[in-house]
C-alpha cells in the first residue's frame, strides 16, 4: 500500500495551494510585515514568522491525517508534509523573483503567457470531450481576448510604474526581509531558507501525525501555551508587573519578550502538564462525573465562587492598561447582550445599532458636560443621567422601530442600516451643531463621582460595566425563558404562524427593539465618561458590524458566547496592536466562514443549535428525497 | 402592558400614516418656501437636474447589478459596493500608466474603452470569485444567512484592498477631451456630465440587448422565473448565476471608471460603501429584479438627491443642506421600504420575496 492514491496527490496539491496562496494573501495586504514587529520568543521567532510556519504545520497535519486514514506508509507522509510545505513556500517564492530586479522580466513573460495557456487548457478540455471544433476556436479567442486584456494591462502597468511596490505597496522591503527570514540581499539565499524552513514545518506537521495521541496531545499543548504566551507577551508582563516583582520580570522578559529560557521553561512545564492531563484527565472527568449530585453541585459552586472572585479583583490583578480593555470588552458585551435581543431571541437583523449607542453617548454628553455646549453647568451628574440615557435609547428605538415593523428579513436589516448612516450624517451636520457639536463633538465630559469619590481610572470604571454587564446578562436570561422570549421565538421561526397562533407580532418586534435599545443607551453613555469626549466619527457602521460579528461568532442567543466572542472579538485587537489594522478583514472573514462552516457559532445556545441540526437534517432528507 | 386592538384599529398604520403627512408638509413648505424666495435661477435648476442625472446613471448601473442577482437568487448581494470598488481601484493604476505614456490624451475614445473594459473584467472576477466562494454553498439556507455572509464579504473585500493597494486617495489623471462645457440654449453643462450620461446609457442599451436578445439572456429570464423548470429545460443553473453575477460586476466596474472621470476626488477602498447602499436603494425604488426599473430608480435618486437638499431642505431653513446630501438618499431608502417596497415599475411582490 505504499502508493499515494490519486484523490490523495490531489488534495495534497490543492491544500498546499490554498495554504500558500494565504501566505501570500497575508503578505500581500500587509499582515506578515506588521506582525514581524512582535516577536514572540526573543531573536527566536517573531509572529509574522509564526505566521509562515503555522501555515505549513497545519497543512501538513491535515493532509497527513487523511493520508495515514487512507493507510499510507510512514515515509511517504513525511514526505507528502514536506511537499505541502514546499508547495505553501511556491507562491511567495515566485513574488519574491517577480519583486527583485534580475528576474522582473519573469513578471512580464507570465502576463503575457498567462491567456494564452489559460485559453488552450480550456480548449483542451473541450477538445478531450469532443465538443465542436468552431465552439473550441470561439472559445479558445474569446479566453484569450478577456483574460489578455487584463493581464496585458497589469504588464502594461508594471512596466510603466517600474516595480511592484508602487501598486502593491505591502510587497515591500520588510515583506521581503520576513519572508527570507532575513536574508534581504542574497535573494536565492533566502528563497531556499524559505523553502527549507516552510518543508520542515510541513514535514513537522506530518510528523505529528505519527506521534502516538497521548505524547502528541502533550506536545501541542505545550507548544500552544508558549507560543500564546509569546504572542500575549505585553499582557503577560503587565498581568505579571502587578503581583511579581521587577527582577524576576526582567528575567523573564526583555521588555515586552519573552526570554528564550523562560519560554524553554515554559514549554516544558506546559507540556508535561499537558501530559498528565492526557493521562489521567479521563480519569478526573470520570470521577467527578460518579461524585454525588450534591457534592458535585458543591464543586460546581467553590468553581463559580472562584470564577465570581476573580471578576471581582479583576482590576487588581491585571492593572491599569488591561483594565482599560476590559473595560471596552465590557461595553462591547452590554451592546453584544442587547442586539442579541433583537437578532438572537426575536431574529429581527438590525444594522443600525450604533443609533443607540450613539443617543446614549449623546445624551450624557450635553447633559453632564461642563464644556460650551453643555447648558446645564454640572446640574446632572452621571447616575442621574443614565436612566436618562437608557430610557431616550429606548425611545429611539421605539421611534426607529415602528416604521420598520411591517418589514422582514434582508429590507429589515438594510432599512436599519440606513437609520445608522442617517444619524450619523446628522450628527456631524452643521444643522445640529449648536446642540451637538457637529465635528468637533462634545468635550469635558466630567468623569462619574461615587459618594464622593471621582471614578477617573479604568480600574474603577470597571466597575460599573461590570454591573451594568450583569444586570444586562440577568435580564436576558430571564428574558429568554419567558412569555415574550417565546412570543420572540416563535416570530423568529415562522412570524406568519407565530401571527396565527394569536401573538402580537407587531407589539412583540416593537419590545424587542425598544428593550435592545435599552442597553446600547448605557453602553454609549458609559463610553463617553470613559473617554470624556464624544466625536461624531466614533459612532459609524463600524460599531454596528462589530457588535454583530461578535454576536455571530461567539453564537447567536447564546449569552455565554456573546461574553467570549467580545472578550475574543474587542480583545484581540487591543491587546495585539498589530491586529487592529486588519480587524474588519479578519471581521469580515469570520463571518463568511461562520456562516458557511458553522452557523451557530463557537458557543451555540443549546436551542439554536438544535434547530440549525434539525434544518441540516431536513435539507440532506430533502436532497436524498430529490 | 397596553394593548390595542389590531382588528379595527392599527397603530402601526396610524403612525405611518402620521409620517406620511409630515413627510408630505415638509416636501411641499420646503419647496414652497425656496421656489418662491426664487433664491436658484432655472440655469442653475437644470444645471442641478443635469448632475443628478449624470450622478444617478451611475448609480442606475450599479443597481442593475443588485437586480440582476435578485432577481435570480431573491438574494442582496450586499457586497456589490465592493465589487464597484474593486474596479474602480484597480483601474486607477491603469489609467496613470495611460496617461505617463500620453495615450490617454492621445486616443481617449480607446483609451476609456480599454479602461472600462479592465475595470469590468476585475469587478467581474471579483464578482465570480464572491459567488462561488460565499454565496453558493449558502443556497438555500434562511435568507439572512447569506445577507450575514454578504456582510462579512463587504468589509473582508473592503479591507483587502485597503491592504493590497494602500488606504490614500488616489485620483484618475484629467482627460482633455472631457474638459470643457457644452452650452445648449444658454445654459452650459460639462462635458464630462454629457459622457458620463452618454456611456451608462450604452452600456444599459448593451444589457438590455444582452437579457431580451440572446439566448443566454433567455436563460437568466428563465432562471429568475423558475429555477426548478428552468433545470429541466436543461439550462446549467449554476452557470447562469455565475453570468448572472459576472454581467452584474462588468458594470459595477465600468460604473467605477465612468465615476472616477466623473468625480476629482479620487477612489480609496471605502468608495464602494456609500454607492453600494444607494444603488440599493436606486433598484428598490424602481421595483427590485426590475432592469428597466433600476435604470429608472438610479436615474430618478442621482436627481433628488441633486436637488432635494435645495429644494426642500434649505427651504425648511436647514444650514449646510448640501452636507445632507447623503440623508437624502438614506431617507429615501427607509420611504420607498415603508410606503413602495413593491417600487415604481414593481408589481406587488409576493410575501416570499418582499
Amino acid at each position: 500500500m505504499n502508493m499515494l492514491r490519486a484523490e490523495n496527490s490531489r488534495s495534497i496539491l490543492t491544500l498546499g495551494l490554498l495554504s500558500g496562496a494565504f501566505i501570500l494573501f497575508t503578505g500581500a495586504v500587509g499582515m506578515i510585515a506588521a506582525f514581524h514587529e512582535r516577536e514572540v520568543v526573543d531573536d527566536v521567532i517573531s509572529l509574522g514568522q509564526l505566521l509562515l510556519l503555522l501555515a505549513p504545520f497545519a497543512t501538513g497535519f491535515v493532509v497527513s491525517d487523511r493520508l495515514r486514514a487512507s493507510g499510507t506508509g510512514s515515509l511517504l507522509i513525511i514526505s507528502s508534509g514536506v511537499a505541502v510545505g514546499l508547495l505553501t513556500a511556491l507562491p511567495t517564492v515566485i513574488m519574491l523573483l517577480f519583486n527583485s530586479d534580475e528576474y522582473r522580466f519573469l513578471l512580464d513573460l507570465t502576463l503575457k503567457l498567462i491567456p494564452f495557456v489559460a485559453a488552450t487548457y480550456y480548449a483542451w478540455q473541450q477538445y478531450r470531450i469532443g465538443s465542436d471544433q468552431r465552439l473550441i476556436i470561439g472559445s479558445w479567442l474569446a479566453i484569450v481576448v478577456l483574460i489578455g486584456i487584463v493581464s496585458f494591462s497589469f504588464a502594461l502597468i508594471f512596466e510603466i510604474k517600474g516595480d511592484l511596490r508602487s501598486v502593491l505597496p505591502n510587497i515591500s522591503r520588510d515583506w521581503v526581509e520576513v519572508v527570507t527570514f532575513d536574508h534581504p540581499k542574497e535573494l536565492m539565499t533566502g528563497i531556499a531558507t524559505l523553502l527549507l524552513v516552510s518543508a520542515g514545518a510541513g514535514a513537522a506537521g506530518s510528523f505529528m501525525v505519527l506521534v502516538p495521541p497521548i505524547p502528541r496531545q502533550a506536545l501541542l499543548y505545550g507548544l500552544g501555551v508558549t507560543l500564546l504566551v509569546g504572542a500575549f507577551g505585553e499582557t503577560v508582563r503587565l498581568i505579571l508587573q502587578e503581583n511579581v516583582d521587577r527582577d524576576t520580570l526582567k528575567q523573564i522578559f526583555r521588555r515586552d519578550t519573552l526570554r528564550q529560557d523562560p519560554a524553554l521553561m515554559l514549554f516544558i512545564v506546559s507540556t508535561v502538564a499537558g501530559f498528565l492531563w492526557a493521562m489521567f484527565g479521563q480519569q478526573a472527568r470520570q470521577g467527578f462525573a460518579n461524585l454525588e449530585p450534591s457534592r458535585r453541585r458543591m464543586v460546581n459552586g467553590v468553581g463559580l465562587l472562584i470564577f465570581a472572585g476573580i471578576l471581582l479583583m479583576l482590576p487588581w490583578l491585571i492593572g491599569r492598561t488591561l483594565s482599560d480593555v476590559a473595560v471596552t470588552i465590557g461595553i462591547f458585551v452590554l451592546m453584544g447582550l442587547g442586539l442579541n435581543i433583537a437578532i438572537g431571541l426575536a431574529g429581527l437583523l438590525d444594522l443600525g445599532y450604533v443609533t443607540n449607542y450613539a443617543v446614549g453617548a449623546y445624551i450624557l454628553a450635553v447633559l453632564t458636560s461642563i464644556g460650551p455646549l453643555g447648558r446645564l453647568d454640572g446640574v446632572f451628574t452621571f447616575w442621574m443621567v443614565i436612566p436618562v440615557a437608557l430610557l431616550a435609547a429606548m425611545c429611539a428605538g421605539f421611534v426607529f422601530a415602528v416604521p420598520v415593523l411591517r418589514m422582514r428579513g434582508d429590507y429589515l436589516a438594510i432599512a436599519t442600516l440606513g437609520f445608522g448612516e442617517i444619524i450619523g450624517k446628522l450628527a456631524i451636520s452643521d444643522w445640529l451643531k449648536p446642540l451637538i457639536g457637529g465635528a468637533q463633538g462634545v468635550q469635558a465630559i466630567p468623569k462619574p463621582v461615587f459618594f464622593g469619590t471621582e471614578l477617573r481610572n479604568p480600574e474603577q470604571l470597571y466597575y460599573i460595566v461590570l454591573v451594568a454587564s450583569l444586570v444586562t446578562l440577568f435580564v436576558s436570561i430571564r428574558l429568554n425563558n419567558s412569555r415574550t422570549g417565546r412570543q420572540w421565538m416563535a416570530i423568529r421561526e415562522d412570524e406568519d404562524v407565530a401571527t396565527a397562533m394569536g401573538i402580537d407580532t407587531a407589539r412583540a418586534k416593537l419590545l424587542a427593539f425598544t428593550l435592545s435599545a435599552a442597553t446600547g443607551g448605557v453602553a454609549g453613555a458609559i463610553f463617553a465618561a470613559k473617554v470624556g469626549t464624544v466625536f461624531p466619527n466614533s459612532f459609524t457602521v463600524f460599531i454596528s458590524i462589530n457588535v454583530l460579528s461578535l454576536i455571530i461568532v461567539g453564537g447567536i442567543a447564546s449569552n455565554p458566547g456573546i461574553v467570549v466572542g467580545a472578550v475574543v472579538l474587542i480583545g484581540l485587537p487591543e491587546l495585539l496592536r498589530e491586529f487592529s489594522d486588519f480587524r474588519f478583514l479578519m471581521y469580515g472573514a469570520l463571518l463568511v466562514i461562520m456562516m458557511i462552516k458553522r452557523p451557530q457559532g463557537f458557543i451555540p445556545s443549546k436551542l439554536v443549535s438544535h434547530e440549525i441540526r434539525a434544518g441540516v437534517n431536513a435539507k440532506a432528507a430533502a436532497a436524498a428525497a430529490n | 402592558m397596553f394593548k390595542w386592538r389590531t382588528d379595527d384599529f392599527s397603530w402601526v398604520d396610524f403612525t405611518i400614516d402620521v409620517l406620511r403627512v409630515i413627510i408630505v408638509l415638509g416636501v411641499v413648505i420646503g419647496a414652497w418656501n425656496t421656489l418662491s424666495s426664487g433664491r436658484i435661477s432655472l440655469a442653475q435648476w437644470v444645471n442641478l437636474f443635469a448632475a443628478g442625472l449624470s450622478q444617478g446613471s451611475i448609480y442606475a448601473l450599479i443597481a442593475l447589478g443588485y437586480t440582476l442577482v435578485y432577481g435570480i437568487l431573491l438574494m442582496i448581494n450586499f457586497a456589490h459596493g465592493e465589487v464597484f470598488m474593486a474596479g474602480a481601484f484597480s483601474t486607477v493604476f491603469l489609467a496613470e500608466a495611460l496617461n505617463r505614456t500620453g495615450f490617454l490624451n492621445a486616443q481617449p475614445l480607446l483609451a476609456i474603452l480599454l479602461m472600462i473594459a479592465f475595470a469590468g473584467l476585475v469587478s467581474m472576477s471579483v464578482a465570480i470569485l464572491l459567488e462561488r466562494i460565499a454565496y453558493r454553498p449558502l443556497r438555500g439556507s434562511p435568507r439572512l444567512v447569506p445577507l450575514i455572509t454578504a456582510i462579512g464579504a463587504s468589509f473582508f473585500l473592503q479591507y483587502t484592498f485597503r491592504g493590497l493597494y494602500g488606504s490614500g486617495f488616489k485620483a484618475y489623471p484629467g482627460v482633455n477631451a472631457l474638459q470643457g462645457a457644452i452650452e445648449i440654449g444658454g445654459i452650459s453643462i460639462p462635458v464630462v456630465q454629457v459622457f458620463v450620461f452618454c456611456a451608462a446609457i450604452f452600456l444599459m442599451l448593451c444589457l438590455y440587448w444582452l437579457v431580451e436578445r440572446t439566448r443566454v439572456g433567455k436563460a437568466m429570464r428563465a432562471v429568475s422565473e423558475n429555477k426548478e423548470v428552468a433545470r429541466l429545460m436543461g439550462i446549467d443553473i449554476d452557470w447562469v448565476i455565475m453570468f448572472t453575477f459576472g454581467v452584474g460586476g462588468f458594470l459595477a466596474g465600468s460604473a467605477g471608471v465612468i465615476n472616477g472621470l466623473f468625480r476629482p476626488q479620487g477612489v480609496n477602498f471605502y468608495m464602494g460603501f456609500i454607492p453600494g447602499i444607494k444603488a440599493f436603494t436606486a433598484a428598490v425604488l424602481g421595483g427590485i429584479g426590475n432592469i428597466p426599473g433600476a435604470m429608472l430608480g438610479g436615474l430618478f435618486l442621482g436627481v433628488i438627491e441633486a436637488i432635494g437638499p435645495n429644494l426642500v431642505l434649505a427651504g425648511l431653513g436647514i444650514p449646510g443642506a448640501n452636507q445632507l446630501k447623503d440623508v437624502i438618499a438614506f431617507t429615501m431608502l427607509v420611504l420607498v421600504l415603508i410606503f413602495r417596497p413593491q417600487g415604481i415599475l414593481g408589481e406587488r411582490l409576493s410575501e416570499t420575496k418582499a
